[in-house]
């Protein structure tokens, strides 16, 4: 079997169904990123996206290849964990930069914290 | 065996990473150990940290956990989200002192927090450990705060303290 025409129907569906899981909540994920209206919602909409969005698609993929080639595919799973484990680290970045943007122009929306003092102190 | 294989975990992924992008044979199974080999040498050359994992048993626990949560609350996030406007919800900041110290177990708290949608991770505090999050529907603060106090850093604390 190396054509996807070849797949057994009840594997064309699973696969079907988590790949328009996947890609639904990416959809969604970015449909709210388009449309919240502050910054702060904002940077929960994608992790749509990169939670069970990618799951989603992921999966599809594994079943996908693995039942067309016969051979347990499963390489996928990286791809998985590395968007994982690095998303934070951007996510991170944006918000403090806005928090910090917040702060020092005095937004009342942004929360107070010390955590700002400690930097300044250190400048100084 | 520990100057030969200072980090004993990495080296195991490494390889199973390369045997995973590469098809399994003899030729990979040994061009993938060497790698792996070379690279945990060049990490213990940066002398990082090295984490300590008291609590074997809890961790399929804690992704059980995680996985779980993830799932419901991408369903939650969604339906606000297709909702749109018609629906009254409050966004906000909470502040959670936590007593996790560990550098491992934060990193993977902030992994779990900014994975899970409706939470971010945004201000860490060093000095006193407490952690600032945005919460996307917020109802009630506290319950927020006994979720990720009680159903995370319990168990991290657990594993890595």
């Amino acid at each position: 079997m190396s054509h996807a025409v070849d797949l057994p129907l009840w594997i064309a569906l699973i696969v079907a169904f988590f790949l328009l899981l996947g890609a639904g909540l990416a959809l969604t994920g970015s449909i709210g990123l388009a449309r919240l209206n502050s910054f702060y919602d904002r940077i929960h909409a994608p992790t749509l996206g990169s939670s069970w969005g990618l799951a989603g698609v992921v999966m599809a993929s594994m079943i996908f290849f693995t039942a067309l080639e016969l051979r347990l595919v499963v390489h996928e799973i990286i791809v998985g964990i590395f968007i994982t484990v690095t998303t934070p680290v951007t996510l991170m970045l944006l918000g403090r930069a806005t928090l910090y943007r917040d702060r020092s122009e005095g937004n009342e929306n942004a929360p107070e914290s010390d955590i700002l003092e400690d930097a300044n102190d250190i400048g100084r | 065996m520990s100057r030969v294989l200072p980090y004993p975990l990495l080296s195991a992924s490494l390889l199973v990473m390369w045997l995973l992008l590469n098809r399994f044979s003899l030729g990979h199974l040994v061009l993938g150990a060497v790698i792996a080999l070379f690279a945990a040498q060049g990490l213990a050359a940066l002398h990082p940290a090295k984490p300590r994992l008291r609590r074997w048993d809890l961790i399929p626990k804690l992704i059980g956990i995680v996985l779980y949560d993830i799932i419901r609350s991408n369903v939650a996030v969604s339906r606000i989200i297709l909702q749109g406007k018609r629906r009254e919800r409050r966004s906000g900041f909470i502040t959670i002192p936590l007593d996790l110290r560990d550098n491992t177990g934060l990193a993977i708290l902030a992994v779990i927090i900014t994975s899970t949608p409706g939470t971010a991770w945004l201000d860490y505090n060093t000095s006193n450990g407490s952690l600032l999050i945005h919460v996307f529907d917020l109802v009630d603060e506290s319950e927020w705060v006994e979720l990720i106090k009680n159903r995370y850093e319990y168990l991290l604390m657990e594993i890595f303290e």
